[in-house]
């Protein structure tokens, strides 16, 4: 095997439920271009830790849960870190999920990613999982030291491919989740028309201390997590904007 | 007038009682599993028909929960009748309230007073008497003491100094030898479906077939036992009769069914305090007379339901009197009323009727409770809807397991059930002598030390030169460990044999055995405890450094490890082929050894909650399991040490051979809510593919708990606020408030297996 085919990971996990339809095979690939306020893995942000792995040594130990992920309509999901970075290395992976098993495969990601850097990845992702921070430029820039053209303009292509996405956003009181903020995500998602499932993530603070372990100063500090209050709101905002842009017949999500 | 079409009506029903059934064999001879797959109704739609408890049941549930609550405020006993020595016919008829109970029959004349039950052992029933603030009267204890003799003296009698010494060491502990040995099932539907007559009349046939043969040993005592399983069906009409219902004849409806079947019961459970009095497989049974009354028009949906909930809530007031340290070793005051539901027929249609719904659903009409113990036959052909709303129900109540019907219905057909919690027996036709287990952990202690037990300091095991080395050699401690389990394989296969031949000559199961057929298969049914301990102590001394640390006594009380091993629990083979060969190992050297009554050795993997008590009384182990911590439950891997998730760790577990384990493969599974999804959806569904993939992959039983570690916490501090609290433990559930603090903190210290 050549130095190429070489992923650098953070962790798997063989039970996860959380990141896309049904049980699936979850794998934390190494180093994140973005530095999230709110992240809560900020362990997989530098991209010269983690193990090296080859796909086959990855393949090894999905193998064994094969029959989990196919009976509960899961599969693979491929997060971080920013999967985007290592993008040869994850199509590989889900070419041979694929060709093996026939298993569903999802790509979690920020959108932090040129097209043409990913064209050989999605074709082979079934689903892509697209983190919208927020759509305010300088507000993004605030809180991941990016600005977000790059990634907007990353969701207008999926659009044009007609990919599935579920757009994912992390609801962080005061931070994320003012109206203006909202409408706009609203207005965007209603004119993709290729968003299946729109999931809000209320923020928790439950990685607060990986924070602490990696000697950082967590910047979100004297911030609530969200409630369940926060989220039915949030979702009552975005879908009013979603209608009254388009009106009727637009395609509806699942 | 309509009074008079009533009697008629019931004189009717009364002279054909199998009216609208569909002909068979059944009719010619005791049949009940062919009279199923003749005549069930297989349901294939969802839980939407259910109903909700009626006015009366709630009315009688309210006064059966003040009962509880009255008992455990009494400090877990609310009576005991000292004076009466429980048999069949000893005591007049009791109920909780006459005018609302659609099922009737108490263990004594009155609710939640217990009996005494001696003939299993006097002391048991002296010490128990004396926990709870009862005095046994002396004529009683003088005549189980010095003119009627009792199973537990005539074992101790016939006991070996060998068998003695290794009880007392806790090598072999558990065992059945002071009371009721329990783990077998009558089929009490025969009555039901047949009536005493008709059964007594069987008996009677089987027993003039034994006049031509030559009067061996065992066609004697199969002519006494036969004689007195006559004499039980006697009694059981008679006690029937006293609550004001024939049984000799059929059961001419649902609700005679269920009455008929409820006495049978009732039967053995007022001769039997044993360990576990299990109920069979009655839910799909009970369901053809219930289709068949709907049918009729003299049943509704809200009544069949009625008598579903009447007759469980019967069987939740099931009480033996035992002793505290019995429920040390079995928290909870458990009876293992184990109802085996669902599964598939042999002919590819499922046993899935309605009946398995409203079994299930008493968990909602009457609330989450731990008996009946109710155990789910999964298979991954069983129809969706029921799949759907058992693991809703799991995800609710935490109160069902379930088991691999794949695995089991090739071995048993499809009519068998569990007994117990993992033990599966064809219904009526096999039987089980209940071993409970040999302490495998503490037999790697004994390679060791040269067959010294590291708590008593005295030779127990086998002599061998102690190891003297610096670190343990992997091969010298195989080869040592090979001959102490050949030792303790022979001794405890002769312990078992002296327990049940004391068994059957002193306190034999008259009427569980007046339900089974004359002649039947019995296995041997032994157990181990300390897998996953021993299988990560062997990976220790093979993968990495184990320096023993010795005491005084020249005894392995410590070990330091260096360096990592792979552990057991997550699926890594290394680990995992340990665990395995050893159950194949041990399986192997029982075969070897004459059992009594030709049973077929069988072996289980299943500790129940005396994990912790195994723990107790073992010394630290080379795994790095410090003295006096417990081992895991069951077949489980160590707490903590299954770290590569759910999936890795069922898959470790599956692995265990059902071949080499077939009393039984015990796994209990806790998972916090979100784990499963973020929809209830999601849950249901993922938790339905987890069930269906660890079934495929050969796993046999699986406990599901659904919660969170904090509702646990609180209700360690706030118990009153959680009466039906109910969690999986190996192979049953329990009332988590009814647990030892040191339970609950082991309960705690479980793996939970959850990503945030």
């Amino acid at each position: 095997m050549s130095m190429l085919s070489l992923g650098r990971i953070h962790s798997m996990d063989t039970c996860g439920t959380v990141d896309g339809p049904g049980i699936r095979f979850v794998l934390f690939m190494q180093g994140c271009a973005l530095q999230c306020g709110y992240c809560h893995n900020p362990d997989t942000w530098s991209t010269d830790k983690g193990m090296r792995l080859t796909v086959d040594e990855v393949l090894a130990e999905i193998e064994p849960y094969v029959p989990y992920y196919l009976r509960s309509g899961g599969g693979i999901t491929v997060t971080g870190g920013e999967p985007t970075l290592q993008a040869p290395f994850v199509a590989k992976l889900f070419a041979e999920c694929k060709r093996r098993w026939g298993l569903h495969t999802a790509l979690d990601t920020s959108g932090f990613c040129d097209p043409s850097h990913a064209e050989e990845l999605m074709a082979v992702t079934d689903l892509v999982l697209l983190d919208l921070k927020l759509m305010d430029q300088e507000r993004h820039m605030e809180l991941t030291s990016q600005p977000n053209d790059r990634i907007l303009a990353f969701a207008r292509w999926l659009a044009e491919r007609n990919q599935d996405v579920w757009i994912r956003r992390v609801l962080v009181p005061g931070v994320t989740d003012d109206y203006r903020e909202l409408t706009l995500l609203g207005r965007f998602i209603a004119r993709l028309g290729n968003v299946r499932k729109l999931e809000l993530l209320p923020y928790h603070r439950m990685g607060v201390y990986k924070w602490e372990a990696l000697g950082k100063e967590y910047p979100l500090e004297g911030i609530r997590a969200a409630t369940e209050k926060d989220v039915a709101r949030a979702k009552a905002v975005i879908d009013a904007a979603e209608t009254s842009d388009l009106g009727q017949g637009y395609p509806r999500r699942i | 007038m309509a009074k008079l079409e009533d009697e008629v009506r019931k004189a009717l029903t009364e002279e054909h009682p199998w009216r609208n059934f569909a002909d068979g064999p059944w009719q010619e001879r005791v049949d009940v599993a062919g009279f199923i797959q003749l005549n069930v109704s297989p349901y294939e739609g969802d839980e939407a028909f259910l109903a909700p408890p009626t006015q009366e049941t709630l009315a009688l549930w309210e006064q059966v929960l003040e009962l509880m609550k009255r008992e455990r405020e009494n400090g877990g006993v609310l009576d005991v009748d000292t004076e009466t020595i429980s048999t069949i016919i000893s005591h007049a008829p009791g109920y909780i309230d006459q005018t609302r109970e659609r099922i009737v029959g108490l263990q004594t004349d009155a609710p939640l007073k217990r009996s005494i039950q001696p003939f299993g052992g006097i002391r048991m029933v002296v010490d128990a008497c004396e926990a709870y603030g009862y005095k046994l009267p002396a004529d009683i204890e003088r005549l189980f003491t010095d003119v009627r003799k009792t199973h537990n003296q005539g074992v101790f009698d016939a006991y070996t100094t060998e068998m003695r010494t290794a009880r007392k060491a806790a090598i072999i502990t558990g065992l059945p030898d002071a009371y009721g040995r329990g783990r077998i099932i009558g089929d009490y539907r025969r009555v039901a479906l047949y009536g005493t007559d008709r059964l007594a009349t069987e008996k009677r046939k089987e027993l003039l077939e034994l006049e031509s043969e030559a009067m061996s040993e065992p066609i004697i005592r199969l002519r006494e036992e036969l004689s007195e399983q006559i004499r039980s069906l006697g009694e059981l009409t008679e006690m029937a009769k006293s609550y004001g219902f024939d049984i000799k004849r059929p059961a001419a409806n649902a609700r005679e069914a269920f009455q008929w079947l409820y006495f049978a019961y009732l039967a053995a459970i007022k001769e039997q305090n044993g360990a576990a009095m299990s109920l069979g497989r009655v839910s799909s049974f009970l369901d053809i007379y219930i289709e068949r009354d709907i049918g009729e028009g003299a049943l509704t949906e809200d009544e069949a339901q009625e008598l579903v909930d009447h007759f469980v809530m019967k069987l939740r007031l099931v009480k033996f009197l035992r002793t505290p340290d019995y429920n040390e070793l079995f928290s909870g005051d458990p009876t293992w009323v184990t109802e085996s539901i669902g599964g598939m027929g042999l002919d590819g249609r499922t046993l899935v009727t309605r009946g398995s719904f409203r079994f299930l659903h008493t968990l909602y009409n009457l609330g989450p409770a731990p008996e009946p113990n109710l155990t789910v036959l999964w298979s991954e052909h069983l129809p969706e809807g029921f799949k759907r709303y058992c693991a809703k129900v799991s995800i609710e109540t935490s109160s069902i397991q379930y088991e691999n019907d794949e695995l089991m219905r090739p071995m048993y057909g499809d009519d068998y059930g569990i007994a117990c919690c993992v033990s599966a027996m064809r219904i009526g036709k096999q039987m089980q002598f209940f071993g409970a287990r040999a302490n495998l952990a503490k037999a790697l202690l004994y390679a060791i030390n040269g067959g010294v037990d590291e708590k008593l300091g005295i030779q127990v095991g086998p002599k061998m030169e102690p190891m003297t080395g610096d670190t343990l050699d992997y091969h010298e401690v195989m080869r040592r460990y090979d001959e102490v389990l050949e030792w303790l394989a022979g001794l405890y296969i002769d312990t078992l044999n002296v327990i049940h031949y004391m068994h059957d000559k002193y306190c034999y199961e008259r009427i569980e055995m007046a339900l089974h057929d004359r002649d039947i298969i019995r296995t041997m049914a032994t157990g181990i405890a300390g897998l996953s301990v021993v299988a990560d102590s062997l990976s220790a001394i093979k993968y990495a450094k184990v320096r023993p640390i010795r005491d005084a006594r020249g005894i392995a009380a410590d070990f330091e490890i260096e360096g990592d091993y792979p552990q057991y629990g997550n699926n890594d083979e290394r680990a995992d082929q340990i665990a395995t060969w050893l159950a194949e190992t041990f399986i192997a050297k029982l075969r070897k050894h004459k059992t009594y009554r030709d049973s077929i050795p069988t072996l289980s993997v299943l500790t129940i909650t005396s994990n912790v008590v195994y723990g107790k009384k073992t010394g630290t182990t080379p795994d790095g399991r410090k003295a006096g911590e417990p081992f895991a439950p069951g077949a489980n891997p160590m707490h903590g040490r299954d770290r590569k998730g759910a999936l890795a760790s069922l898959g470790s577990v599956a692995k265990i051979p059902y071949e080499s384990c077939q009393d039984g493969i015990s796994n209990t599974f806790s998972i916090i809510p979100k784990a499963l999804g973020k929809e209830d959806e999601t849950r249901v569904s993922n938790l339905v593919s987890m069930l269906d993939a660890y079934t495929a992959t050969g796993g046999h039983h699986l406990n599901v708990n659904v919660f969170n570690r904090e509702q646990l916490l609180d209700a360690m501090e706030h118990p009153e606020l959680y009466p039906q609290l109910t969690i999986r433990v190996s192979g049953y559930a329990v009332n988590f408030i009814k647990l030892t603090r040191e339970q609950q903190m082991d309960v705690l210290n479980r793996t939970f297996h959850g990503t945030i």
